[in-house]
């Protein structure tokens, strides 16, 4: 039944579904209802694109690259102008159109008396690292890393201080640079806390409305929030394209309160955060042992002459082809790592060859394959027993068993923090905490020598 | 100069030969480029789909349909429709990053040139976009790649708003009423211009029109093959 449409709209107090899902955001002029005019009133505009004398800047995205400005002859406004070619994933930006500013007052966030009801455990070090991402939130410290292996268990890590934050009816993000982290966290954080909503957003998401307490998203979907988290929990700090594109960074920036914590996570910082926690400048505190208690597979090279021609060839070098035979425990699976999609597919193509060997269903996945998730749930469903991919499998994926190689380590898409985390790969699960890494190569590079050494100083840290 | 589809630097090699030749500004990088699929080898004469016969099951229906005079004397498209060209058209024509078109500017220009020039006295016609699409997009691809052609180009074509083609099939595409009207007669030879053939309907609803308003020979010059 719809309501009488005779009866006034009072504008004492916005409804509170509209205020929780408008508050703290900015908007282009299409993602905003217009005709509610209270909505407007807690609005602003401000220009899209600004121009200076040297240059333009996107407003929303903080571009000011001039090869990222289109000109576009507008049929809205009748004139030829700018448009942020950028961020225009998340909506175009128009230099005629304003964007929408909220200057509402805050909504109140729901206070809960106990939001966790997971009831799992936490090994030593997991514990460490939970106590020391509680205290950041209860003394709203300004930012903390948490510096763990992969396969640590940093996911559990973050619970408790979730749930500190949800006591005082704080605002949460959890921001990742990759959709496929997104999918894969939201289901866990919302088993974690079953009465407190929940959202993932991403591009695609079913999902829009962004008004829960809690919110996984993508660095991107970021760019829609000015000032509006207590807490800014950035996974996978390293990744990229986060610490590629300035952008994200200006979103999560932007995206935060002024009295916010922000908590960094990581398996492989890079230089710049490295730096920072040397000169004491970032507090931090290290997780260097696995969930399960066994120490990281420390990568083993294999050097390979004809891997070039090999590869240009698309043929599979022996040596590869000699590791599968004489693997130490031929019940794992195998991941292939290889630097292009091209060689990937032609790869998987090679049916024959890789039967002989005594694998049945193989086949690869790259970042534009359309079937990417579905052949990765098979992959975890053991229906796949070799899968040929490229870097998209390097992080945020748990496999239970098994082995992993790189072909070509020194190609340049496997860089130090590349490396460390596709060897992370390995030994995820306590019925199988070990597994075989190797960097197949025909020179070996600094990358591989610092992985190697990054992953043996984790070790050592950890008592092995 | 950044390529226009991965905005990569592109760097231009200089040696003998295009230093005497200023060569052609390049907008996509060398691999971007390479992944346009142009339609090489035998097509349909009529619709430029990839087939081993003159004539496509598909344009011998259309006959049947007009009863032996097709109201569009053929279509002409450039490219395959492969996962990369998809892309691209999806990010310039809903996304709205109307730079992209420029990628087809010189092709687009050269194609038309090998296929059309023979025809004097001709005009192209922009399918246009309904008025309420054309404000979502604030532009019309089909009336920018029109624009890249050195001939007359008239918008006497407008088309109502109606659901989108996509949601259709292709059953009720065909037997869906006309979605253009047209302001004034033309008694020249029309070239439709769009981005993308799929089915053909649209084009043929737009040439029925043209027909029908004293248009003596109607064609299509479209960018994509779907
Ligand atoms: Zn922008
Ligand atoms: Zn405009
Ligand atoms: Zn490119
Ligand atoms: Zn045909």
């Amino acid at each position: 039944m719809s309501p009488p449409n005779n009866i006034p709209y009072i504008p004492s107090r916005l409804d509170s579904k509209v205020l929780y899902e408008y508050a703290g955001k900015l908007l282009l002029a299409k993602e905003l209802p217009l005709n509610t005019p209270l909505l407007q009133e807690n609005f602003t505009k401000i220009p899209s694109i600004k121009r200076t004398l040297f240059y333009q800047e996107c407003l929303r995205c903080g571009n000011r690259q001039s090869h990222l400005f289109g000109k576009i002859p507008c049929a809205g406004c009748n004139k030829i102008h700018s448009y942020c070619r950028n961020c225009i994933e998340m909506g175009r930006v128009l230099e005629c159109e304003p964007l929408y500013y909220w200057i509402g007052k805050e909504p109140i966030w729901p206070v809960f008396d106990s939001p966790l009801t997971w009831r799992g455990t936490l090994s030593k070090y997991q514990l460490e690292a939970s106590k020391r991402i509680v205290q950041a939130v209860n003394r709203l410290e300004k930012e903390l890393l948490i510096w763990a292996v992969c396969g640590s268990g940093k996911t559990e890590m973050l619970f408790h201080g979730i749930e500190a934050g949800l006591k005082q009816g704080k605002r949460i993000c959890i921001a990742t640079p990759r959709a496929d982290v997104v999918r894969e966290l939201k289901p866990r954080v919302q088993a974690a806390f079953q009465e407190v909503p929940v959202q993932a957003l991403f591009a695609g998401s079913d999902e829009r409305a962004g008004s829960a307490p809690v919110i996984i998203a993508t660095t991107h979907q970021l760019l829609r929030y000015v000032k509006t988290f207590d807490i800014m929990i950035i996974d996978e700090v390293d990744a990229f394209p986060y610490h590629h594109d300035s952008t994200l960074l200006f979103a999560v920036n932007r995206a935060k309160k002024e009295k916010s914590t922000t908590i960094y996570l990581t398996a492989t910082p890079r230089k710049n955060l490295q730096m920072k926690v040397a000169f004491h400048r970032l507090p931090h505190i290290f997780v260097p042992v696995r969930y399960h208690g066994k120490p990281l597979p420390v990568p083993k090279l294999r050097l390979c002459f004809s891997l070039k021609k090999d590869l240009k060839q698309n043929q599979i070098p022996e040596i590869l082809k000699e590791w599968l035979t004489l693997r130490a425990n031929p019940n794992r699976q195998v991941l292939i790592f290889v630097p292009t999609i091209s060689l990937a597919n032609a790869f998987a193509e090679k049916h024959e060859e890789f039967q002989q060997l005594g694998f049945i269903s193989i086949t690869s996945v790259h970042s534009e394959d359309p079937l990417r998730i579905e052949k990765i749930n098979q992959f975890r469903s053991r229906e796949i027993d070799l899968l040929v991919t490229t870097t998209i499998l390097e992080r945020g994926v748990t496999f239970p068993s098994v082995d992993v190689i790189i072909v070509d380590a020194g190609h340049t898409v496997f860089d130090e923090a590349a490396l460390v985390q596709i060897a992370g790969r390995a030994g995820r699960s306590s019925a199988d905490p070990t597994g075989e890494v190797i960097f197949l190569h025909d020179g070996k590079t600094e990358a591989m020598a610092s992985a190697v050494r990054s992953i043996e100083m984790m070790n050592r840290r950890g008592g092995f | 100069m950044n390529c226009l589809w991965c905005h990569e630097a592109i760097i231009l090699d200089v040696n003998w030969l295009n230093i005497l030749i200023p060569s052609v500004p390049r907008n996509l990088c060398d691999t971007c480029a390479s992944n346009l699929e142009k339609i090489n080898g035998k097509r349909c004469r009529k619709c430029s789909r990839i087939a081993n016969i003159e004539v496509c099951e598909d344009c011998t229906k259309w006959e049947k349909y007009y009863q032996g005079y097709d109201v569009l004397e053929f279509n002409y498209s450039i490219f395959q429709y492969n996962e990369h060209i998809k892309k691209i058209i999806a990010k310039w024509k809903y996304r709205g990053d109307y730079e992209l078109g420029n990628i087809f500017n010189e092709t687009f220009k050269q194609e038309f040139v090998k296929k059309f020039s023979h025809l004097k006295n001709a005009v192209v016609v922009p399918i246009p976009l309904s008025r309420e699409r054309l404000e979502e997009r604030c532009f019309n691809q089909a009336e920018m790649l029109a624009d890249f052609l050195q001939i007359p180009k008239v918008d006497i074509l407008t088309r109502v708003h109606g659901e989108k083609q996509s949601k259709k099939t292709r059953q009720e595409r065909i037997i869906s009423k006309n979605p253009f009207s047209i302001q004034q007669n033309l008694n020249k030879y029309a070239i439709l211009v769009d981005d993308i053939y799929t089915t053909g309907t649209t084009l043929r609803h737009a040439a029925k029109l043209l027909q029908m308003n004293g248009c003596p020979r109607v064609f299509s010059y479209t960018l994509v093959r779907g």
